[in-house]
């Protein structure tokens, strides 16, 4: 039994290994599971107020929108899919170090990550209940 | 080959969901590494191994040691005030009915390619090199400003600013000897 399901599993690894050969899955669905990884990403930004939070979803944002240029690139066998892939790679990582840079002047300034702290720029009068 | 695919979009996904609603900061840049791992995983299978690597060195080794990093410095305890509340209905309803509008838009569009064929070959690192530094050389050094900007930026907000002190206002240290200048 548990010899039967190992043989399985190593055929499986196998037909992963085995160069040359993709997956068929079809676009759709490739692109559903990109379609969900965004808006898992879009859903954290919104719910979310805790800024580190708020980066790390920007992240999944842009990872899943690298994910259709590489899926969109292997459909019509391009390169040009996998080339937007690594500029998209060189924003994210420009992005992230500033906005890190950002989170620690604020932690410095604010003493805390609540992205309603910083509300200098509110117009109304502070009110005591929101 | 399919079989891997829906393990590891299925593994991405609740290990993105877990990233956004975990409370220790820590804990969720861990799932988010299990999710770029995984999302890694099927760069592979799509026929795009230099892109794969590029996901695990650069994404889940770079990136993400700078977030740690962040997290370690900044000591962040497990929750924020405001997030008390983070795991009620309330907080959580209205994006959720937002993103699954964007969800049912996107369902409905995508008939369209449902009739085209699927991918059938890899695309080796040597076709992404020379279309990069051939068709878009121009892109590669803006990318390259970017880049520079990038670095020009986080040291300039990085660097402690010295707070000056006049000297008469600080206080002489006990034994008579000469004031030690707060930076």
């Amino acid at each position: 039994m548990v010899g039967n399901r190992l043989q399985k599993f190593k055929y499986l690894v196998n037909e992963a290994l085995k160069p040359g050969s993709v997956v068929t899955v079809s676009m759709e669905i490739q692109l559903l599971f990109a379609a969900l990884l965004f808006l898992t990403g879009l859903t954290g930004f919104l719910v979310r107020r805790n800024i580190i939070f708020m980066l790390i979803s920007i992240e999944i944002m842009l990872n899943s929108a690298a994910l259709v240029f590489v899926i969109a690139g292997s459909h019509w066998m391009q390169a040009d899919g996998q080339v937007m892939f690594i500029f998209i790679l060189t924003v994210s990582a420009a992005e992230v170090s500033v906005g890190l840079a950002l989170i620690l002047r604020m932690y410095h300034q604010y003493k805390t990550l609540d992205a309603d702290a910083l509300k200098k720029l509110l117009d109304r009068k502070e009110t005591e209940n929101p | 080959m399919n079989t891997i695919f829906y393990i590891a979009a299925s593994v991405a996904l609740v290990s993105s969901v877990m990233t956004i609603t975990n409370r220790n900061a820590i804990h969720a840049l861990l799932y988010l590494i299990i999710s770029l791992l995984s999302v890694s995983v099927v760069f592979y299978i799509l026929g795009a191994p230099l892109i794969a690597a590029l996901e695990v060195i650069v994404y889940a080794g770079a990136i993400m040691v700078l977030f740690i990093f962040v997290v370690m410095m900044l000591n962040i305890g497990m929750e924020e005030e405001s997030e008390k509340n983070l795991l009620t209905p309330k907080m959580w309803i209205l994006p959720s009915v937002l993103a699954l509008i964007l969800l049912g838009i996107f369902v409905n569009i995508s008939g369209v390619f449902r009739h085209e064929k699927t991918s059938t070959g890899v695309i080796d690192p040597k076709q992404v090199g020379v279309s990069l530094f051939t068709t878009y050389l121009i892109a590669v050094e803006i990318a390259a400003v970017l880049l520079l900007a990038g670095i020009v930026g986080a040291y300039h907000l990085g660097k402690q600013k010295k707070k000056a002190v006049h000297r008469f206002l600080v206080a002489p240290p006990a034994d008579g000897g000469k004031p030690v200048t707060k930076v």
